[in-house]
């Protein structure tokens, strides 16, 4: 094979790699059920601290991404702060996403809607990508062993955690 | 002597420090042609979402604190990250960006003029029929009658 071919074989060649990488960097599957949880460390919306969802494991964990700028994150905000005081404890807890969102609005917004339960910041929206989200608000229900057992897309309610995630926890109905 | 200083600073101050001003006051039109809207994917400037919106408003508060453009997107890429920024960076990786496009013009060009040279010494080696000696004996007595036939 003349040296000429083999330039135009490497280029064709570098090409459909680039093709492959961008399609392969730019799309993001959803979790399924049953998949392992990102576990990213992510900083604290407040204290400056950081905590990795690797932190939580042994807990069930409803995983809840929301941003102040999205009406239905309003909307679902006092139902999940309402299931956090009725279920939260050693071993369930709501925990808040905020992303790509400004530290200050997702401040305001805690301190609006009087949210107790631990909150985090994704604010360049890269856990929220890992975790497959295509909007907000999204959830996922963590297992202890961190495994994905849930996946709400869109806004939940107290009628839809009554039914969908009190059954799993431990000492639900399931 | 002191007068003709002291009439060319006032000129000078006159002149330059309105620019100089202009130049450090930071614009929302001039950030928002250089920032994207995160959550929508396009320029701040085209995107008109909440989120964009709150953008906005945050850029606004930071102008009135007197930051400066720079400033200013640093402190956007502090809260969103380096995506936020509609050209990236010209660091470390980022750099590729800028580099790459230049290196493959320049390999093009070379590719594009060495392709023409040879092209064109092969061309005055008389293996183009163009540049050829042209039909002979048979086939330039056929030609000659044809073209013959139509001249008036």
């Amino acid at each position: 094979m003349s040296l000429r071919s083999s330039l135009a074989i490497l280029g064709v060649l570098a090409v459909f790699g680039l093709l492959v990488f961008g399609l392969l960097s730019k799309g993001s599957s959803g979790l399924e059920i049953g998949d392992s949880a990102p576990v990213e460390t992510l900083p604290q919306l407040e204290g400056g601290g950081s905590e990795s969802l690797a932190d939580y494991r042994g807990r069930w964990v409803l995983v809840n991404f929301w941003a102040s700028w999205c009406p239905p994150c309003r909307a679902e905000a006092a139902d999940l702060q309402q299931f956090q005081e009725e279920f939260g404890g050693p071993k369930f807890t709501v925990l808040g996403i905020d992303s790509r969102d400004l530290t200050d609005d997702g401040v305001d917004f805690v301190e609006r809607y009087a949210m107790t339960y631990p909150q985090l910041r994704d604010g360049n929206g890269d856990t929220a990508h890992a975790f497959g989200t295509t909007g907000l608000p999204e959830s996922f229900l963590i297992d202890p062993k961190g495994k994905v057992r849930l996946h709400a897309a869109g806004e939940v309610d107290e009628a839809y955690l009554g039914e969908e995630v009190v059954p799993l926890l431990p000492g639900g109905q399931s | 002597m002191s007068t003709r200083l002291a009439v060319l600073a006032a000129i000078a101050l006159a002149l330059f420090a309105p620019a100089a001003v202009a130049e450090g006051r930071a614009s929302l039109t001039e950030i928002e042609k250089q920032v994207m809207c995160p959550v929508c994917g396009t320029l701040l400037q085209l995107a008109e979402s909440p989120q964009a919106q709150r953008e906005r408003a945050f850029i606004n508060r930071l102008i009135a604190e007197g930051r400066s453009e720079e400033q200013i997107k640093d402190a956007l890429v502090a809260e969103y990250g380096n995506a936020v920024l509609a050209l990236p960076p010209d660091s470390g990786f980022s750099l590729s960006a800028y580099v790459v496009p230049i290196v493959a013009f320049v390999v093009a060009a070379v590719a594009l003029a060495v392709g023409v040279l040879r092209w064109r010494r092969g061309g005055s080696g008389g293996s183009s029929p163009s540049h050829g000696t042209g039909p002979s004996g048979e086939d330039a007595e056929r030609l000659d009658a044809d073209l013959a036939r139509y001249d008036f």
